[in-house]
């Protein structure tokens, strides 16, 4: 079971991907489905067993590296973090999975689809069930390269390509810094495997590297990697360029599974994080720049992927702030939550994308909410839940992450309080914009299209319809298990607290109007998205006109790509055409062609000594017989 | 015999320098003449005679016939080469029309 | 004394002429100018006391070698007038060069001594007076017997040089008869002589032999093949 919940998925890729051409598409995806199926069921009993059932295991596979002082193993490590993220991530999967069923239909090479998402989903559970860096390292990679496969999945296009590549480039940086971070973790601990780290970590308290206390330095630079895979302010120019690949892509990858990758490992690593202060610090306050920034991006986006794509990042910088304080448990069960609503509210995107005929500018849609009624109540489910209204899944984690902020009464943990409820509004704000602009108003789209408007086949809202039930009640059903009263033996002992850290504690002792506030900041988004794009429709484009220099900021993501572009790639690319030409071309490529242009123009010159001409011939030899004559003369008369 | 040019008596250093004369003008005639082939083989004819001359003022100064038994061989050779010689320049000249030198140039490379 | 002026005025008669082989404008007074330096040269072998050799210059170099000469020289059909440029611009690196090498010859023979034990080293020791022996059988005293397989091989080379001046210059005629005497002497009467009865006081048109006889039958003549001056041509 526990080997099955991670290893099914792999099967299914390697059937699909390798047998695709023999077996057509049908057999390949549907084989995908049910390999992801068995591995769902795995995954889910697996998770109940050690997470309800606290039978905590580690399946040890095989060794892998034994070298001197290196001792690295494949093992699945099931604690109760492992054990969510796996249950996790192989029930979101097969969903998604069954949904790409009918969202590729029409698509000419769906083998090779459903053979990538099958490999990302095998590489996410090795990530989150690693028992060494390595292997988590292993996975890390893995999920990226199964991201570039997929964000570039139609490599006809040119901006797919680009986009494939800048995000495997930006996570390269990210990477960078992680393996920094673990091979500083092999040089202060001696060993890579997480059991050994984590108890060892008290003895290296007080270690220092380079003047900094060496746990400080592993937590930073593994944070800093944490920021390339999640997006986080700084890294995170790949996220919304990463829409480029299909739907059921952006759902599972860049929702659910792989960004929350980083907040997974800054969990993980909790035991050494918590006695990384400093290291908290920079993680909550980039936490919360980050969801705040995300935030105002999103207010005014034009295409409806990317709107959700800021959406996700900002709830990304939710997590870490809730982490940077010490409530670990609350970035988990708030990463748990997010992937239901948010896989949910990208599905239902893609339902509406393929319902207008693969338009995806919102200014070119609207009026279509009686067309496509299924999926606009999910659309409407999955916004309640990330918005934060009671009852649904959304209220009871993003309330918790508010009232953590609030009650670690620093100045770091005040300040992620505070950009976070103004995020909380603008999420509300954005996700209302859309949903108004989408589907009601006047239909922006001309006849043709609006004449195509169809609610999607089953095999697309079955798992619409699921993750709208899980979006509604796994908050409720869930909540006192991550963070409630049972959640210390729930987690037990799998994420670490430190014995000052009485984050979840103190939550519940935050004055009243802490847990009040976000779910006010919500309904006042939700109004002033009604008020100005249903009630008053023209105001928005008089306040983009009348502000049009934060509009423009705004819209152009705050100029971080312009930013980046002028600092990182022009450059590089002035570098690199710079080695080519002079370096490579003409220096490298010059010393042979050199030598070579060099032998030719000398055998040329030495070749006119042959003219043929006899009597030049035998001026030559007389002169050297001359010359002979000479030297014997000048010899012997020494 | 050494060194006493002016002497009247006929040394071997006489006949020494005529022959070295000969040898020189010989060699002029070989690369200074652009006219044609027949004076090249006229001055190797002038070169072997410069030889033979050596040789005999050799044997005749130290009195030893060798010289001019040589001096035969070299005599039986210089006709046998003269007649090839010419043969050569006799067909060169059926198959080219001229034996002028600055024309030879087949063996450009 | 007088061998002395002899040897000068033939020594000088010598150079001029070989100056004038080299330069003369016309090839045929070249050649004259070579056999006046062999009569020369032939002259201070006499001074120098081998007139076996003096004599032999003037049979094979004068009348067989310098005839040769002429000979082609006349074959030859030479243009005279395009044959005089290019002298100059070589002048003076020749001038040059051939005075080096005089000047070094000079110093060597000037500075040559022979050797104090060079007297007993004689291979073939000129016969005194008192042999009574000619310079003629004197060589032919060494030539024959201790140098005799050089002397058969100096004859082969001149074999071989006879041959090969013919090998080099032969051209078939295609249009020459020659006796094939194999093929005469091959004959048989049988297809030579025909007796024939002869009706009494019939001609020979009688007879159908015709004279003159007609032509053969007019063959279309090939076409002829095209010259190839040179072989290959090489690069021009």
């Amino acid at each position: 079971m526990y080997v099955g919940a991670v290893f099914f998925p792999l099967l299914g890729a390697c059937i699909s991907g390798f047998l695709g051409r023999w077996t057509g598409p049908v057999a390949a995806r549907w084989t995908t489905v049910v390999c992801m199926a068995l591995a769902a069921v795995c995954g889910v009993t697996a998770f109940i067993a050690v997470a309800f059932g606290h039978e905590p295991t580690t399946v040890p596979i095989t060794t892998w590296i034994a070298a001197g002082g290196l001792e690295v193993s494949w093992a699945l490590r099931y604690d109760t973090l492992s054990a969510v993220m796996v249950g996790m991530v192989t029930f979101i999967s097969f969903l998604i999975h069954l949904y790409s069923v009918g969202y590729m239909a029409h698509d000419p090479t769906q083998p090779r689809f459903f053979a990538y998402l099958s490999l990302f989903t095998f590489m996410m559970l090795m990530l989150v069930t690693a028992d060494n860096l390595v292997q988590l390292f292993f996975g890390w990679e893995g999920v990226g390269l199964a991201s570039y496969l997929l964000i570039g999945y139609w490599y006809e296009r040119e901006s797919a390509n680009a986009a494939a590549l800048k995000a495997f480039v930006v996570n390269r940086v990210g990477d960078l810094c992680f393996m920094l971070g673990v091979a500083l973790t092999f040089w202060t601990f001696g060993s890579l495997e997480f059991a050994s780290i984590f108890g060892a970590v008290d003895q290296h308290l007080s270690d220092r590297f380079l003047g900094v206390p060496v746990l400080e330095l592993i937590a930073v630079l593994l944070f800093l990697g944490a920021c390339g895979k999640s997006a986080q302010i700084g890294l995170h120019t790949w996220l919304p360029d990463a829409m480029e690949g299909p739907t059921p892509v952006s759902a599972l990858i860049h929702a659910a599974t792989m960004v929350t990758a980083g907040v997974f490992l800054v969990a993980r690593m909790s035991p050494l994080f918590e006695y990384a202060p400093n290291a908290l610090a920079i993680v909550t306050v980039v936490g919360a720049v980050t969801a705040f920034f995300a935030a105002t991006v999103g207010c005014v986006q034009n295409d409806i992927k990317r709107i959700i794509a800021y959406s996700t990042c900002s709830q990304l910088g939710y997590m870490f702030f809730a982490a940077g304080v010490g409530a670990y448990q609350v970035a988990m069960f708030h990463l748990f939550t997010h992937a239901f609503f948010k896989a949910l509210l990208f599905l239902g995107a893609g339902s509406v994308i393929h319902a207008m005929s693969d338009e995806q500018d919102i200014r070119k849609m609207g009026g279509i909410w009686t067309k496509i009624p299924v999926t606009y109540a999910v659309m409407w489910v999955g916004s309640l839940a990330l918005a934060g209204i009671p009852i649904f899944a959304g209220y009871y984690s993003k309330d918790a992450i508010l009232e953590v902020a609030f009650a670690s009464h620093s100045a770091t943990g005040m300040l992620a309080f505070a950009l976070g409820l103004a995020a909380a509004f603008l999420t509300a704000f954005y996700s209302w914009r859309l949903l108004i602009l989408v589907f009601h108003g006047e239909p922006r789209a001309d006849h043709e299209v609006m004449e195509h408007v169809h609610e999607s086949p089953l095999v697309m809202l079955v798992p619409l319809l699921v993750l709208a039930a899980g979006a509604v009640v796994t908050g409720y059903l869930f909540s006192p298990f991550f963070i409630g009263e049972a959640w210390q033996a729930f987690w037990a002992g799998s994420i670490h607290n430190a014995p000052d850290n009485h984050i979840l504690h103190d939550m519940h002792e935050v004055p009243a109007w802490v847990p009040l506030a976000p779910t006010v900041a919500g309904i006042a988004g939700i109004a002033l998205a009604y008020i100005l794009y249903m009630f008053a429709p023209g105001v928005p484009a008089r306040l983009a006109a009348s502000f049009r220099g934060l509009y423009l900021f705004l819209l152009n993501k705050w100029y971080f790509d312009e930013l980046y572009s002028a600092v990182f790639v022009r450059p590089t690319l002035a570098l690199s055409r710079l080695a080519f030409r002079v370096g490579d071309q003409r220096i490298i490529d010059g010393v042979p062609n050199g030598a070579a242009v060099l032998a030719v123009d000398a055998a040329r010159g030495a070749a006119r000594i042959q003219s043929g001409r006899v009597a030049n011939y035998a001026f030559t030899m007389i002169i050297g017989l001359v010359l002979f004559v000479s030297l014997i003369f000048l010899g012997t008369a020494r | 015999m050494a060194g006493d040019i002016t002497e009247m008596a006929i040394g071997l250093a006489h006949y020494l320098i005529v022959a070295a004369i000969l040898f020189v003008l010989g060699v002029f005639g070989i690369f200074l003449n652009r006219k044609n082939v027949i004076v090249i083989l006229m001055s190797i004819e002038l070169i072997l005679l410069s030889v033979n001359l050596n040789l005999v003022a050799f044997s005749s100064a130290l009195g030893d016939l060798t010289g001019q038994v040589f001096a035969m061989f070299v005599l039986t050779v210089a006709a046998a080469e003269a007649a090839i010689g010419l043969a050569i320049l006799v067909i060169y000249f059926r198959n080219k029309g001229s034996i002028e030198v600055e024309a030879i140039s087949t063996l450009k490379g | 004394m007088l061998a002395a002026i002899a040897f000068y005025v033939f020594a000088a008669v010598l150079v001029a002429s070989a100056a004038m082989v080299v330069t003369a404008r016309n090839p045929v007074h070249s050649v004259l100018f070579l056999i006046l330096a062999f009569f020369n040269a032939a002259g201070l072998f006499l001074i120098a006391g081998a007139e076996f050799l003096a004599m032999i210059l003037v049979i094979v170099y004068v009348g067989a070698v310098a005839v040769l000469f002429l000979f082609v020289v006349m074959m030859l059909d030479v243009d005279f007038a395009r044959l005089r440029e290019g002298f100059q611009r070589y002048a003076p690196i020749g001038f040059a060069v051939g005075l080096v090498l005089f000047l070094e010859l000079a110093f060597v023979l000037w500075a040559w001594t022979p050797a104090p034990e060079a007297g007993g080293l004689r291979m073939y020791p000129q016969p005194g007076a008192e042999a009574g022996l000619s310079n003629t059988e004197a060589l032919a005293r060494v030539l024959y017997t201790d140098n005799v397989l050089l002397f058969q091989a100096a004859g082969v080379i001149l074999l071989i040089a006879m041959i090969g001046a013919i090998v080099l210059t032969l051209r078939e005629r295609p249009g020459t008869r020659r006796q094939v005497i194999a093929a005469q002497l091959a004959r048989v009467p049988g297809e030579t002589v025909v007796l024939r009865q002869v009706p009494t006081g019939a001609g020979l048109k009688d007879l159908g032999i015709l004279r003159p006889p007609l032509p053969p039958a007019e063959e279309p003549e090939a076409l002829p093949e095209p010259e190839h001056h040179g072989h290959g041509g090489g690069h021009h």
